[in-house]
């Protein structure tokens, strides 16, 4: 029996170990690939294995460094670490003339690292956790993200195909995954705030390093947006930790300590606030969400990672850390009002975006709103939904992601526009990217499940402005969803079937993920009571009944079975089978193929449809810089309101 | 229980098409009336209906009958979700996923008029899916469940703790009715610029289909009104068919009074209705509590 210790540290050092192993292998070899899906494996079965140990267990366990001499070394190698990460920061802001970076990123991690040098820091009890929380979390990176730095195996070759003006770094690339997805399972695991700000700060220069891939004026632009941005989020919360060491006479320096000391005063209620900005800034809530939609640039398995397992899933699981803390107050309130505006604001801006990327960009940021909302509230119910919108947002957004990207390398295009068709030209990804947009928004799909929990949540709360927010969001989440949807499944006569040009190591990926939104509608009520309950029981010391229950379950079940039933039961029968063919109906003669009629003088006129994208309405132009104010204001207020509690 | 929610699922089943036809005979009764005709006799959607299933079927692809079939199925099964006590929020998601087939029947055929049509819904969707969820929560709050069956057994008529949901209920029932002056995805009445919109390429037995879930759904609808007015005392019942037939007779006098509005003209009209009717009240039902 391997111990959860054991394969924890693994999952935390390995990582690192891949990424300099793949990082050495310049050329596209065999080797190479083997490497990233063997280890990726290897990776996802250690996660696998300490998730279900620990949800098994279902108790919280605090731990350290097994001897002495390892715990010195893990000390010195983050002291080290983050004076590594300091001085990347540097050197790429002085290349690049972003001097800004540099003030933010020293402010941030000065004074953690002088308070260490001075030997001012206060005597640490525990360093590392693992709780269900932290399995489910597991779970999520480990499952999820391996499996796309397999697609990116294959994503990649293609992508320098097709891409030749941008220099193949692919080691790099593959190797920074990997990273992440060490620092990953590092934040998840530490329960030391030291430690986490560390593995915080790792996350935030790995994004800032993949989303400048290309190297392209506009990803360095965009990429230097996302970094000073997070080490602003950093900023807020070493200024958290710091407030904890000296202004509050307990000298809280642990995640499990804060969550532990019961009704908090306002000095612990001021470092919460400053936690919770930092998370506001990685999980990309207004008005901190412009570094998300400029994270598109990158190859699509960055976002995939970035949107799905990893970085913005950051944020909301220290929301979710933190709470109990945000029950009954003010600070609560303001986060779930913040996170419910950018569920409703994303969702509408999400109707003027014809790119693939933009509209999955915006919908994270919406549906992370709605997760950031639902930890806000501090309820028990609101966590529960919290947990499950996380765990489907997960698997749907890292499958459409990978699609997409698919769908780009084989068509050139992730314009919405010309996926019209899809269905006739690439049947498979069709296929799948329909399965995946049916999960986002769709019942009996995880998603709305899971909305639906956070809709009974915020009622129970009382919250009504935020059940305003919520149905409002989701009249707009549903008009975009179902269009894309709509463009998908139009049937275009005489229509070629293109080249499916997919990996194989990208269906490595896709296939179990689709296969995973599929069994995760049936296995939701599983899902509840082996990894959310335990979560719960955990985190706020009590046993809670279960949130959607009984009768309702069982419908549920009933209706994924006919979503299934309905195409394949007619397919037996045969129905329509014997319904005579036409053209469809342009108010002309049709010239044959539904894309061209012809018109009065005797031509042939093309004909093209379009959706609907109403850019005078939602636009960016229109929308995006006052939600920015909006909710830039709110946030200031929110941390000058409790700062002014201490002062 | 479980035997008693069976006979109404199968009752609902049954009779909904034969009220919806009805429903449908009765409005078309009334606005000749309204415009001094005569009007074709109360029972002639059902000719019409009978007549679209025995017709030659033409189609424009053979994935647009499974979405319609689909259609069907979704909407009877709402219907019978809500006739059968089931809860209220999942009643209104299936029904939206309902509406979404229907939707994409008309993208995938790829004509003009069709996708027109199909946007034009979804914005239609867009409009009144808040409302629908308002409702549901209105109920929770007021009476204390979201299942229908427990709403039925109140001992105060709803519609004394939501007026203004009603109001918002019945303003976007002309939407989800496809009535003027909101009838802009498809409409009964032949001044269409865009011919039958969602619809055009729909026929025969397809068309036939179509209209018999149109059924089903105006009956769920009258009776998501009736139960603004359901007690446990049977004479509510009396009441709840009444303010149907109010409701109902409204919607075809403004139907037959007010010409087409543009899309984003009935999106700002509705958002602002729900959010003020609605809204409003469950804020002051929330303060009151």
């Amino acid at each position: 029996m391997i111990s959860v210790f054991q394969t924890s540290g693994f999952l935390i050092l390995f990582p690192f170990v891949v990424a300099l192993l793949v990082v050495l292998q310049k050329k596209d070899t065999r080797l190479r690939r083997v490497t990233v899906i063997g280890n990726g494996f290897l990776i996802m079965a250690a996660a696998v294995y300490t998730a279900v140990c620990t949800l098994m267990d279902g108790q919280e366990i605090l731990f350290k460094p097994s001897s002495e001499a390892a715990l010195s070394a893990a000390e010195n190698t983050i002291l080290v670490g983050e004076i590594f990460l300091l001085l990347v920061v540097t050197v790429l802001s002085i290349r690049y003339k972003k001097y800004y970076c540099i003030l933010i990123g020293a402010l941030g991690t000065c004074p953690i690292l002088a308070m260490d040098f001075l030997g001012l820091m206060p005597e640490h009890e525990t360093y590392l956790r693992l709780d269900p929380l932290a399995a489910v979390m597991y779970l999520i990176a480990g499952v999820v993200g391996p499996l796309i730095c397999m697609y990116a195996v294959g994503y990649m070759s293609d992508y320098h195909h097709h891409h030749t003006d941008v220099q193949d770094r692919t080691n790099v690339f593959l190797a920074l995954l990997f990273v992440f997805l060490g620092g990953m399972f590092g934040l998840i695991t530490s329960d030391n705030l030291v430690w986490v700000f560390f593995f915080w700060e790792i996350t935030s220069v790995c994004s800032f390093l993949l989303i400048g891939y290309t190297r392209s004026p506009e990803a360095v632009n965009n990429s230097f947006r996302a970094l000073w941005m997070n080490l602003l989020g950093g900023v807020g919360f070493s200024a958290g930790i710091l407030v904890l060491f000296w202004m509050d006479e307990n000298h809280i320096s642990s995640l499990s300590e804060l969550n532990h000391v019961g009704i908090a005063g306002p000095v612990v209620m001021l470092s919460v606030t400053l936690f919770a900005f930092a998370a506001l800034t990685k999980s990309a809530q207004f008005p901190f969400s412009r570094w998300l939609l400029g994270a598109m640039v990158a190859p699509t398995p960055s976002s995939a990672l970035l949107h799905s397992a990893t970085m913005v899933k950051i944020g909301v699981y220290m929301l979710i850390r933190l709470s109990p803390q945000f029950y009954g107050t003010f600070t609560g309130v303001m986060i779930t009002v913040l996170g419910g505006f950018t569920f409703f604001a994303a969702s509408l801006l999400a109707i003027s975006q014809s790119d693939g990327k933009k509209v999955l960009a915006y919908s994270t940021i919406s549906n992370l709103g709605l997760i950031t909302a639902c930890a806000g509230t501090g309820t028990t119910e609101g966590v529960w939904a919290a947990v499950m919108l996380m765990l489907f947002h997960a698997v749907s957004k890292s499958l459409l992601f990978q699609t997409v990207g698919d769908i780009e390398n084989n068509m050139g295009s992730r314009d919405i526009e010309d996926m019209h068709g899809l269905v006739i030209k690439l049947p498979r990804l069709a296929l799948i990217m329909m399965i995946g947009i049916c999960g986002m928004f769709m019942a009996p799909f995880g998603m709305l499940v899971s909305k639906w929990a956070a809709l009974k949540a915020f009622v129970d709360s009382q919250s009504v402005w935020l059940v305003l927010f919520l149905v409002f969001g989701s009249g707009s989440t549903l008009f975009y969803w179902a269009k894309w949807l709509g463009k998908i499944c139009t049937v275009i006569h005489q229509s070629v079937n293109l080249e499916d040009e997919t990996h194989g190591s990208e269906l490595i990926s896709m296939v179990p993920l689709t296969g995973l939104i599929v069994v995760m509608c049936f296995a939701f009520p599983l899902m509840s009571n082996t990894m959310v309950q335990p979560v719960l029981n955990t985190t706020f010391n009590k046993i809670v009944p279960n949130v959607i229950g009984g009768s309702d379950v069982i419908i549920m079940m009933i209706m994924v079975t006919m979503i299934f039933l309905v195409p394949l039961g007619s397919r037996f029968l045969s129905v329509g089978a014997k319904d005579k063919m036409t053209m469809s109906y342009v108010a002309g003669v049709n010239a044959g193929d539904d894309r061209h009629y012809i018109d009065s003088f005797g031509k042939s006129r093309s004909l093209y449809l379009a959706n609907w994208y109403m850019e005078d309405y939602f636009g960016e132009k229109r929308l995006l810089m006052p939600c920015v104010g909006i909710s830039a204001i709110l946030v200031i207020l929110m941390v000058l309101i409790v700062m002014g509690g201490v002062f | 229980m479980a035997v008693s929610i069976i006979i109404r699922v199968i009752l609902y089943v049954l009779l909904a098409p034969v009220i919806g036809g009805l429903l449908e005979g009765l409005d078309r009764v009334i606005s000749a009336r309204m415009q001094g005709r005569q009007g074709p006799p109360i029972v002639q959607p059902f000719y019409d209906v009978y007549k679209l299933l025995n017709k030659q079927t033409i189609v424009v692809n053979s994935i647009q009958v499974l979405f319609i079939m689909a259609y069907l199925i979704f909407t009877v099964f709402t219907g019978a979700l809500f006739f059968g006590g089931g809860d209220m929020l999942l009643v209104f998601f299936s029904l939206s996923m309902s509406e979404v087939m229907l939707v994409l029947a008309a993208y995938s055929v790829n004509g003009p008029y069709s996708a027109m049509g199909a946007q034009r819904e979804l914005l239609q969707m867009m409009c009144y899916e808040p409302m629908m969820l308002l409702l549901a929560i209105g109920f929770y709050v007021a009476q204390g469940s979201f299942m229908v069956n427990d709403l039925i057994g109140a001992t105060r008529p709803a519609v004394i703790a939501l007026p203004g949901m009603f109001i918002g209920f019945a303003f976007v029932l002309i939407i989800k009715l496809r009535k003027s002056p909101f009838d802009l995805s498809t409409s009964h009445h032949a001044h269409q610029e865009m011919v039958k919109g969602l619809t055009t390429d729909i026929s025969g037995r397809d068309m036939g289909l179509v209209e018999l879930a149109e059924w089903y759904d105006t009956t769920l609808m009258m009776g998501i009104i009736g139960m603004f007015f359901v007690t446990a005392n049977p004479v509510s019942y009396l009441f709840a068919i009444l303010a149907c037939a109010v409701v109902f007779f409204l919607i075809t006098l403004v139907d037959n009074t007010h010409p087409r509005v543009k899309a984003m003209h009935m999106f700002g009209i509705t958002w602002l209705v729900v959010l003020v009717c609605a809204g409003t009240n469950l804020l002051i039902l929330n303060l009151i509590k």
